[in-house]
């Protein structure tokens, strides 16, 4: 969640947006006239991205003059925000969230009105995975508007150049590049081991290209158990970089002494102390070094294993409805829409999951380019931990987060790995 | 204070009775009056949610199954929660002992300088910091990089001067057969003799690392009687083939090469030059080895992992007793400033010497102020939660866990187990109310 108020941080290029929303009213226009009412909503985007959604905002109230929306920020407390207010019986009409796990929560409680109605508009406009998630029971009740790919790997240009090294396409070909890395002197892994989450992400990448989706599922749903052989697998392939302890800065303890801002400087500073980190696209915003995409630093997807086709790991905000008005309706069909999403896609920062949002429309190349791979996935997943029970998948010093690190600690013991996230997972589960 | 307002009370009930009731009731009301404010305070954040939490922590984690005595029983067998008990049994036993002895030399020492006002409000002053600040200050001061954190800046910068870190810290050896470790230097393998060359490539040295005027690395000519040799970074953009002197592959100037004889002593030794070659003249026979020294290869200091899963709890402990020992020197010196000066005289014309005055007349008599610190502290001390918190970074919270600090992350934490949570909290406030009642029992005493 902290990154996302991060993300946008690197977004705050005032950008020529008149003509876009002019497009979009014209758009929104046709479709909603004469709907009247206030829509109220609350959600995760502050700061930056709360300026920028409220541009999205404006483009729908300029053509629907009788509908007020009035957007507040819970930021990072959302989840507690929206469990108090159903709890009292008064929620706000639309709310943006970042876990499924908490729309799932409160759609089997009753809480959500589904948005079937706008079944159409995202048939159009999204890839199938999108709805899929969204949905509960053959239901939509989640309206993913903001993206955010995690299956891309950041590279300094100038250590690639004097290791005369390309972006690897596939797993062996990485390994020979940070071998070579290494001889040129640069090591080939940033590593933010402080902070769990940068470990598990690292892991549900090797693991959907190793295993592929269908397990992918599987283990999310805790129906493959995480001694599972495929689990097994995909350690040992992530041992082959945590193994390579001089190729981490600081070696293997540095890593875990270095959280993820860090991790991300090593690799995008003038003088980089690593050549490449695995992360997702909101790396550029995290980094203090004033280095310049394309010249300083770049990016690729992340590589193949043993020849899986290309898949998506990552992440998303979505919209719910806790009231059926015709105004909610009206804006939630409006927000599905690509001229909405490309409001805020020309403002940077943004990476809309909707296919039809145009290229040109997002101004820096890199944010262009992982944010297409995002929309046009043809197997996109949501980021497994955050899809597990909190204890499990997201808690300082515990779970997922606590024996990974264990795991950089020492990669060499792949089963006594997979049977604590087993043990761990187990309790999770039992508990929930 | 209530006697003496009953005395005051009294002489007007005994002249007129009948007026001396509503009276009463007023004066009822007004204390009453005065007191609801605090009351409903306290009830509403203090009394209603201790209540809360013992009901509960007899429940699941979502409030809506009774359990019974479930989460007490899980206490006991929760991994966090036991490392947190025994981190919570270390803070007891080492922190308020050491914060009281520190606060009472500071506070005796600064008796006897003449800036000791300046002294005391240096000391004192992380007092002014929140807690969570101090913290991230120390967090900040303990990360491992030399670079970063100031504590093993300073140790690094000492460590440094005493043994230098060599030019080529980070270099590796090119090909298998130039063997040894950092510590011991490389030694090429392959036996040399008379007309032998021996190409020492070295790789794992960033272009910004080579030393300064190194130049085209030159393959060695080989010679009768001599021994010739190069030292280069045997790397080009690519990789290039190891073990071999190709274009674009710079020399290593200013290495030192040794020669060793057969029997294992040095024959010689020699610097190379800009483009990395060396000879050695005078070579008879065989069996010579080249390497180069391990002074080369020394690694700069690379720092105490202070924040890591061994240092942490202590890491934590100085970072409180920094903030603390500030407040344990200001009342002790309050205490010592009220101790009679004559009994001190007394004691020292008696002819006891200074370690004597302090140990068995300075101490006895402070004893109630020193207890009255060491108690503060033991209560604090079981509480702490918020600098270890902000200290221990998100890889070892659990090293350093403690008792409060597992409530928290077991209630708030992303697990949000409410009722495991109170229980939790429960079993601090038991550990609390003895404390807490010896500190009562001493103010009774007191007062």
């Amino acid at each position: 969640m902290r990154i996302k108020k991060l993300t946008a941080l690197v977004a705050l290029t005032a950008l020529a947006v008149a003509a876009l929303v002019a497009t979009s009213t014209a758009g929104a226009k046709t479709k909603h006239r004469g709907v009247s009412g206030s829509v109220s909503m609350t959600g995760i985007w502050t700061g930056p991205e709360e300026q920028n959604f409220q541009a999205v905002i404006d483009g729908f109230t300029k053509a629907n003059p009788g509908v007020k929306v009035k957007y507040t920020s819970s930021g990072d407390q959302t989840p507690t925000v929206l469990s108090t207010a159903v709890a009292g019986g008064n929620p706000p009409d639309l709310a943006a969230v970042g876990q499924p796990g908490l729309m799932k929560d409160f759609a089997s409680r009753g809480a959500l009105k589904p948005i079937d109605f706008a079944k159409g508009v995202i048939a159009k406009n999204y890839t199938p995975s999108w709805s899929t998630l969204g949905s509960v029971k053959g239901h939509l009740y989640g309206l993913f508007f903001k993206g955010a790919n995690k299956s891309t790997v950041w590279y300094n240009v100038k250590a690639f150049k004097n290791a005369g090294v390309k972006p690897p396409a596939t797993w062996p070909a990485l390994v020979t590049a940070a071998k070579t890395l290494r001889a040129s002197g640069t090591p080939a892994y940033a590593i933010g081991g402080a902070d769990g989450w940068t470990l598990t992400d690292l892991f549900e990448n090797i693991y959907i290209r190793s295993a592929g989706a269908a397990k992918y599922d599987q283990l999310t749903n805790h129906q493959l158990k995480w001694t599972d052989g495929s689990v097994k697998a995909a350690l040992k392939i992530m041992g082959q970089i945590f193994g390579d302890t001089a190729n981490i800065p600081g070696g293997r303890s540095g890593a875990l002494q270095t959280d993820f801002p860090t991790s991300v400087d090593q690799v995008l500073n003038a003088t980089p102390k690593a050549a490449m980190i695995f992360e997702g696209d909101f790396v550029p915003g995290v980094s203090k070094s004033g280095s310049k995409a394309l010249t300083d630093y770049n990016v690729f997807s992340f590589p193949s294993v043993n020849g899986s086709a290309p898949a998506v790991v990552g992440g998303g905000d979505m919209v719910i409805m806790f009231k059926d008005t015709p105004a909610a309706r009206a804006f939630v069909s409006y927000l599905a829409t690509s001229q909405a999403a490309a409001i805020w896609a020309s403002k940077g920062g943004f990476s809309s999951p909707n296919k039809n949002v145009k290229a040109s429309t997002y101004k820096d190349p890199l944010n262009r380019s992982t944010a297409i791979a995002l929309a046009h996935a043809k197997t996109f997943r949501f980021d497994l931990s955050d899809l597990q029970p909190a204890a499990f998948g997201g808690t300082v010093g515990q779970g997922e987060w606590k024996i990974f690190q264990d795991f950089l600690k020492n990669p060499k013991n792949v089963n006594g790995i997979a049977a604590s996230l087993e043990k761990s997972a187990a309790a999770a589960y039992k508990k929930k | 204070m209530s006697g003496g307002a009953s005395v005051t009370a009294e002489p007007p009930a005994r002249g007129a009775p009948p007026a001396a009731e509503p009276g009463g009731l007023r004066k009822h009301a007004v204390a009453v009056g005065f007191m609801l404010p605090a009351a409903i305070l306290l009830g509403v954040w203090v009394v209603y949610p201790a209540v809360y939490t013992v009901f509960r922590s007899f429940f699941n984690a979502t409030g809506k199954k009774f359990v019974g005595i479930d989460n007490y029983t899980a206490l006991w067998s929760d991994e966090l929660i036991h490392k947190s008990i025994v981190n919570n049994v270390y803070w007891v036993l080492v922190v308020p002992a050491l914060i009281t002895a520190i606060g009472l030399v500071f506070a005796v020492l600064t008796e006897r300088i003449s800036w000791s006002v300046a002294f005391k409000t240096a000391v004192f002053m992380p007092m002014a910091i929140s807690l969570f600040a101090a913290g991230v200050i120390w967090r900040i001061m303990d990360q491992q990089e030399p670079g970063r954190g100031a504590l093993n800046g300073v140790i690094g910068a000492v460590h440094d001067s005493f043994s230098p870190p060599g030019v080529l810290a980070d270099a590796s050896p090119s090909v298998p057969s130039l063997k040894g470790s950092a510590s011991q230097g490389l030694v090429l393998q392959k036996p040399l003799g008379s007309g032998g060359e021996a190409l020492l490539g070295l790789t794992g040295i960033p272009p910004e690392g080579m030393p300064a005027g190194a130049k085209q690395a030159v393959a060695p000519q080989p010679a009768d009687g001599k021994i010739v040799g190069v030292v280069w970074r045997d790397f080009k953009p690519g990789g290039g083939v190891p073990g071999k002197v190709e274009p674009g592959e710079l020399g290593i100037p200013g290495v030192k090469v040794a020669l060793k004889d057969p029997k294992g002593g040095t024959f010689a030794s020699t610097t190379s030059a800009a483009d990395g070659t060396f000879s050695f003249d005078g070579v008879k026979g065989t069996g010579y080895k080249a390497a180069i020294s391990a002074q080369t290869f020394r690694k700069p200091f690379s720092g105490v992992a202070w924040l890591g899963p061994r240092l942490v709890t202590p890491a934590v402990m100085i970072a409180y007793i920094w903030v603390w020992a500030g407040f344990a020197m200001v009342v002790i010196a309050a205490g010592l400033s009220a101790i009679s000066r004559e009994v001190l005289e007394a004691s020292r014309t008696d002819g006891a010497t200074e370690w004597q005055v302090f140990r068995r007349v300075t101490v006895p008599l402070l004893a109630p102020v020193l207890s009255v610190v060491f108690i503060t502290m033991l209560i604090n001390v079981l509480k702490v939660f918020d600098i270890v918190l902000s200290v221990a970074p998100g890889s070892t919270q659990t090293d350093a866990s403690v008792i409060a600090l597992a409530m928290w992350r077991t209630s708030f934490g992303g697990v949000n187990d409410f009722g495991l949570g109170s229980a939790i909290a429960v079993f601090l406030f038991v550990l609390v109310i003895p404390i807490l009642l010896l500190n009562v029992r001493r103010f009774k005493r007191e007062a």
